[in-house]
């Protein structure tokens, strides 16, 4: 495979195939907590990307530095610095987001998506990959996050992109299902989300069976 | 008679996995038998108590005195994890059976969020030190009962009939959205 491609792959993986969320099952506490408008997943999935982001940076320039017996300390601290300046910016400029989000910009710190891709990425990969691998796992937390978000705040809320300047007010009243703003919604779009993922994959490998075994046949 | 309801409230009402969405990970990735996610919930109930009971007066007696709760999230942090590391190393050479029955849990707690969540917690509600110790404990409560449920249950869809899409993990969402459900019933048990 060329230089090109795989470092597509690598960008691309977090997407879909490798989705940290629907696939790994890691990380899940912040994308059920925090999804019941649209502006909170984004909201989200930023803070969250640019945590990652900067995260595997660090970790990766001074990987060479970091002794094995103590890095999990390090990789914490440096997880926890950019936490707490997410924290300290939402809190500054966006205020409705940091009350909204809540606890859950602090347990950006345990979220095991960070500390999975740094302990099994950063820590043995170059810098430019090591960027590229946390944009896609950010941008693939986030897809998912919007989905989740836009299921719920629709048939829940009955509202799109409430509190931004561009709300629409879709469901009246009456055909609002309050449900799925509430802790079970959370769970059984979650689940409904990762099922169609694993039917579309199931698919896939059905259809490439099928090839493999008409070329036997041939 | 407040520090009952405190504690039916974080135990039930509020639990911690099914309605506050904390403590996910291992909700999902240790229930897949009972004695193993009666071990972790122990050992994380164990953690939580340390945790909280450290961190409280942290906070109270030194940080804010000098001002750096902007700090909060690392200091914490960086006390769970080495609470975890010292039980760790205290339990190796005091009962090396707790040790071989917990030490597989114990370095997984440090990222379990719910640990972190609920000393924070216990700070951004105002708590003072014994009505912490109450959250803590009924919300570690809660988390260990819903582990030993979600086993129960697992253990039943593991025979079950599942269509194909829902196989493996989506449809223990399915059933985490039905307990979740179940414990909104709760909400009506303190006015």
């Amino acid at each position: 495979m060329s230089e090109k491609s795989n470092k597509l792959k690598i960008f691309i993986n977090g997407f879909l195939r490798e989705n940290p969320l629907l696939v790994l099952n890691i990380g899940l506490c912040s994308s059920l907590g925090v999804t019941t408008s649209i502006f909170n997943g984004i909201g989200m999935g930023v803070g969250m990307t640019f945590v990652l982001v900067m995260s595997e940076i660090v970790i990766s320039i001074f990987r060479k530095l970091i002794p094995s017996a103590i890095r999990l300390p390090v990789f914490i601290t440096v997880i926890a610095a950019f936490t707490t300046i997410v924290q300290l910016v939402l809190n500054a400029y966006v205020e409705s987001l940091y009350n909204a989000l809540g606890v859950f910009i602090p347990l950006i710190v345990v979220n095991c998506i960070i500390m999975g891709r740094v302990e099994a990425f950063a820590s043995k990969n170059k810098l430019g990959d090591s960027i590229l691998d946390g944009l896609g796992m950010g941008i693939g937390y986030t897809i998912v996050l919007v989905g989740i978000s836009l299921i719920r705040e629709l048939l829940g809320g009955g509202t799109l992109f409430a509190g931004t300047a561009f709300k629409i007010e879709v469901l009246p009243e009456a055909f609002r299902i309050g449900i799925f703003n509430s802790a079970p919604g959370g769970f059984l779009v979650f689940g409904i989300l990762a099922a169609c993922l694993q039917a579309w994959k199931q698919y896939q490998a059905n259809k490439e069976n099928q090839k493999s075994i008409e070329g036997g046949a041939q | 008679m407040e520090t009952i309801k405190l504690f039916i409230k974080s135990a039930l009402i509020d639990n911690v996995v099914f309605i506050q969405y904390l403590a996910i990970c291992p909700f999902i990735g240790m229930t897949n038998d009972t004695e193993k996610a009666t071990g972790m919930g122990l050992a994380t109930t164990f953690v939580i108590m340390l945790a909280t009971a450290v961190t409280w007066p942290l906070y109270k007696l030194v940080m804010v005195p000098l001002g750096l709760e902007f700090l909060q999230t690392l200091f914490f942090i960086l006390v769970i994890a080495s609470l975890v590391q010292l039980v760790e190393f205290f339990l190796k050479k005091m009962s090396p059976g707790l040790y071989n029955a917990m030490g597989v849990y114990l370095a997984l707690i440090t990222t379990n969020c719910a640990v972190l969540g609920i000393t924070i917690n216990c700070i951004s509600k105002n708590y003072n030190y014994v009505q912490s110790l109450v959250y803590a404990f009924g919300s570690a409560m809660g988390f260990l009962i819903s582990m030993v449920i979600m086993s129960g249950v697992r253990s039943r869809v593991k025979t079950a009939n599942v269509p194909k899409a829902f196989a493996g993990t989506p449809i223990l969402y399915i059933c985490a959205s039905l307990l979740s459900l179940a414990f909104l019933g709760f909400k009506g048990l303190i006015k």
